[in-house]
């Protein structure tokens, strides 16, 4: 467990957190970041500008936060152009056609008790360690 | 909508960010360390489950608190999930998420934190999302239409 940093993640995560507390008391709604930004794609008359800020907000706080620490955004896997574009063309139709990802099904979902959202975390966060097993076991890690 | 609401998706959004980038999800290799246990517990990395740990601590009180009220400050009434049932296209979608969580080491939320960075590869990451994201709703679309031509009468009017 060399690389385990269980003090940042764990502030990270409690700010997470705060930033979804404060979409369902604020706003009244779960902030699920592939519903709404599949939300901002649609483009519906009157629910898109919300949706269009938030994410506006997550590449501000990226960028923000790129100066005070460059490094959180470095790339330490071996994985090539081709797989990325493999990975995001899943990740992209996967969590539209589940309704949701890591943010809305992990922390909003299993925080309200939603079955549904205990069953997608449970089935993405088990595929998710088989294909890092497939891709240790077959391509040595490097894909 | 009004504007304290377009502030506050806003504010939210960048709030999540930060908490992103400070808990190590913007590095794949912290989400790959998680899923990997090829070096048994030497290689294992267990950082994410202390990220997802560390969101329900705060989300999950504050739900509690939320649920019996009748609107949220910004707005006239909540707009949340009410679906219960575990259908197939649930699964399948979690399933194929999974796949590529693992394989790029970047969830939705993370790969646009790391595009504000600038970072080329998760600009690769997130516009092959995009797309992917644009392609499922298009399916989507396409299977609903059929559907409903379908179920019109053959004489082509829809009884009323």
């Amino acid at each position: 467990m060399e690389n385990f940093t269980p003090y940042t993640s764990l502030a990270g995560g409690l700010l997470i957190g705060l930033a979804a507390a404060g979409m369902l008391v604020l706003n009244g709604r779960i902030a699920g970041i592939s519903g709404i930004t599949g939300g901002v794609l649609k483009g519906d008359v009157g629910d898109t500008l919300w949706r269009f800020l938030f994410v506006a907000g997550l590449l501000a706080g990226g960028f923000a936060y790129s100066f005070v620490d460059p490094d959180a955004f470095s790339i330490a896997i071996e994985r090539s152009t081709g797989a990325l574009v493999v990975a995001g063309l899943l990740v992209g139709f996967g969590t539209q056609m589940g309704n949701g990802c890591t943010s809305g099904h992990g922390i909003c979902g299993l925080s309200r008790f939603s079955g549904r959202s205990l069953a997608a975390v449970v089935t993405f966060m088990s595929f998710a360690a088989l294909t890092v097993f497939l891709v240790n076991h077959f391509f040595g890690g490097v894909l | 909508m009004n504007k304290k609401q377009y502030l506050a998706a806003f504010g939210t959004g960048l709030l999540f960010a930060f908490g992103l980038a400070l808990s190590g999800m913007t590095l794949p290799s912290k989400v790959i360390g998680f899923f990997d246990f090829s070096d048994g517990l030497t290689s294992w990395d267990p950082s994410l489950a202390f990220v997802m740990g560390g969101g329900v601590l705060v989300y999950l009180p504050v739900w509690r608190l939320v649920k019996g009220r009748a609107r949220p400050l910004f707005d006239e009434r909540f707009r949340l999930p009410t679906r219960k049932d575990i259908d197939g296209r649930l699964l399948l979608g979690a399933a194929l998420f999974g796949i590529g969580w693992g394989l790029g080491g970047y969830c939705p939320g993370p790969a646009l934190t790391s595009v504000g960075s600038f970072s080329s590869k998760a600009l690769v990451m997130v516009a092959s999302m995009l797309l992917g994201m644009v392609g499922f709703q298009q399916l989507d679309k396409l299977r609903a239409r059929s559907k409903a031509a379908r179920e019109v009468p053959s004489n082509g009017k829809v009884a009323s």
